[in-house]
This record gives structure tokens, C-alpha cells and sequence, in this order.
């Protein structure tokens, strides 16, 4: 029954600033939103077991990437954004097509049906603390994408200095 | 305990806003953040899976996806503020130039 009212708690309060994230006018409100939003999906990822990936959604995306989101709303001009219209002129497609999307996602859900069950239950993953047994399924059967990713890492870092970069030559004309 | 369809049924929901987002804003930081809404969606699906299937792999997913989306908002948001130097503006529809 707790459960249940957590689960709900968090429901809702995931749909309510998402909604609010994606129609608020002011681009900061916007970012706020989200992060109450990945606050609570670091709570629903404590109840189902997750820790590590709880402390990680809390760290990396509340922590890390919607900072760099601000600096960067900061850094262009915000004054203009709040006379401006929010939606391209063609946003009545956009809602249908989000819509429709949802209603389909929705429909077909019941049809869905759960595949093999892996190598570890619930027991096994207490004993050896879930952060353990993330970190043994990751280094034994998935070194080769953890390598990878720290190549795309590595590609993110070259490339977002690369593309923030000024050029001699322009800027000063650019100020 | 909650059903996994539950779960399953709050990421699509989530999925189906950030596509909302991602289609109908004009600021292209707007637009990022909701393909993050997306990933989001998409996580905590695996991640409900991963429980209720008593397997390991969905949260090894999750990770890898955090990963890509950290490395996606570096490089996007430094493309956001090349086009805000080079053009003086972060909406999308004023972006024209390869149009007819």
C-alpha cells in the first residue's frame, strides 16, 4: 500500500513537470522542472533496486548536465525568449503526432509480455549488495561497451571543445 | 508490489512528452531537454525490467545510455552556442538557410 502511494507520489509528479518542462515559457522554470523530475526518477530507481544508478541520476543528470544546460540558457539571451512564441508554427502537429504516439504506446502495452528471466534473483542480488552485482554483470559480460563508452566519452570532450571554440581571426568582429 | 505495466506505462508517458517537446518548441536547448525527457522515458523502463525480470543487463543499459546522453548534451549544447555566435539565435525555425 505504501508502495503503491510512492509510486503514484512519484507518478504524477513525474507527468505534472514534464508537462510543465515541455509549456513553460521561461527556458530556466523549464530546466527547474526537470530536475525535480530527475530527482524523483532517482527515487523510483531506489525503490526498484538501483541504487547506484539513483546516486548516477542524481550526480551525472541532475548534478552535471542540467548545470551545463543553465550556463548555456545563460549564456544566450533569455530577455527576448519571454516575448517570443514558445511553439514553431506547425506545434498542432506536434501534439497530435505526441498524442497518437501515446495512445499507441499505450494501447499495445497490454500485448507485452515478458521474456527468460536472467541470472539474478532478488536474494542473490541482496547478498552481494545490488551496487556489486551491477559492477560484476558490467566488468564480466559488458567490458567491451563500458570500453566503448569511455571512447564516446572521450569524442564528447574533443568535440564540445572543438565547437566551443573562437576563432582567432573573428573574434573581434563577433565581440 | 506495483505491476510492471505500471512502470511501463509512466515511460511511455514520459517518452510521448519529450517527443511533445522535442516537436512543438522553437529553442533548440528546449528541444534537447526533452530528448533527455526521452532517454529518461526509456530508462526507467529498462531499469523497471531489470527488476522484474531479475536480471542485471537493463541497469548495465541504463549506465551506458547516461553515458551517451551526458556526451549528447556536451556536444548538442556546443552546437547550440556556435549557431547562437553565428547567427544571434537559438530557434529553430529561424534556422532557414538550406531552405529553398
Amino acid at each position: 500500500m505504501l508502495m503503491l502511494l510512492f509510486f503514484c507520489y512519484c507518478a504524477v509528479v513525474i507527468i505534472g513537470t514534464g508537462l510543465l518542462a515541455v509549456t513553460l515559457r521561461n527556458p530556466v522554470h523549464s530546466v527547474l522542472m526537470v530536475l525535480i523530475l530527475f530527482f524523483h526518477m532517482a527515487m523510483l530507481y531506489l525503490s526498484l533496486g538501483a541504487e547506484f544508478l539513483a546516486a548516477v541520476q542524481v550526480i551525472v543528470y541532475a548534478g552535471a548536465i542540467l548545470v551545463l544546460y543553465l550556463f548555456v540558457l545563460f549564456l544566450v539571451s533569455l530577455k527576448e525568449e519571454l516575448r517570443m512564441p514558445r511553439f514553431v508554427s506547425s506545434a498542432w502537429l506536434g501534439r497530435l503526432i505526441a498524442g497518437g504516439l501515446a495512445a499507441c504506446l499505450l494501447y499495445i502495452l497490454p500485448v507485452f509480455s515478458t521474456g527468460a528471466r536472467g541470472n539474478w534473483p532478488a536474494e542473490r542480488v541482496r547478498e552481494i549488495t545490488p551496487t556489486r552485482a551491477l559492477a560484476t554483470e558490467m566488468y564480466s559480460a559488458s567490458v567491451l561497451p563500458f570500453e566503448i563508452a569511455g571512447l564516446i566519452l572521450l569524442v564528447a570532450v574533443i568535440g564540445g571543445l572543438l565547437l566551443a571554440r573562437r576563432e582567432k581571426d573573428s573574434s573581434n568582429t563577433n565581440g | 508490489m506495483i505491476p510492471l505495466s505500471w512502470y511501463m506505462a509512466l515511460a511511455a508517458i514520459l517518452f510521448s512528452i519529450g517527443v511533445y517537446g522535442f516537436l512543438t518548441r522553437r529553442n533548440i536547448i528546449i528541444m534537447f531537454l526533452s530528448a533527455e525527457l526521452m532517454l529518461n522515458g526509456v530508462n526507467l523502463n529498462l531499469v523497471a525490467m531489470s527488476y522484474y525480470l531479475e536480471s542485471m543487463r537493463g541497469q548495465v543499459f541504463t549506465f551506458f545510455i547516461i553515458t551517451v546522453a551526458a556526451a549528447e548534451a556536451a556536444i548538442g549544447l556546443g552546437i547550440a552556442i556556435c549557431l547562437y555566435r553565428n547567427r544571434r539565435t537559438v530557434y529553430v525555425d529561424e534556422v532557414n538557410q538550406l531552405k529553398g
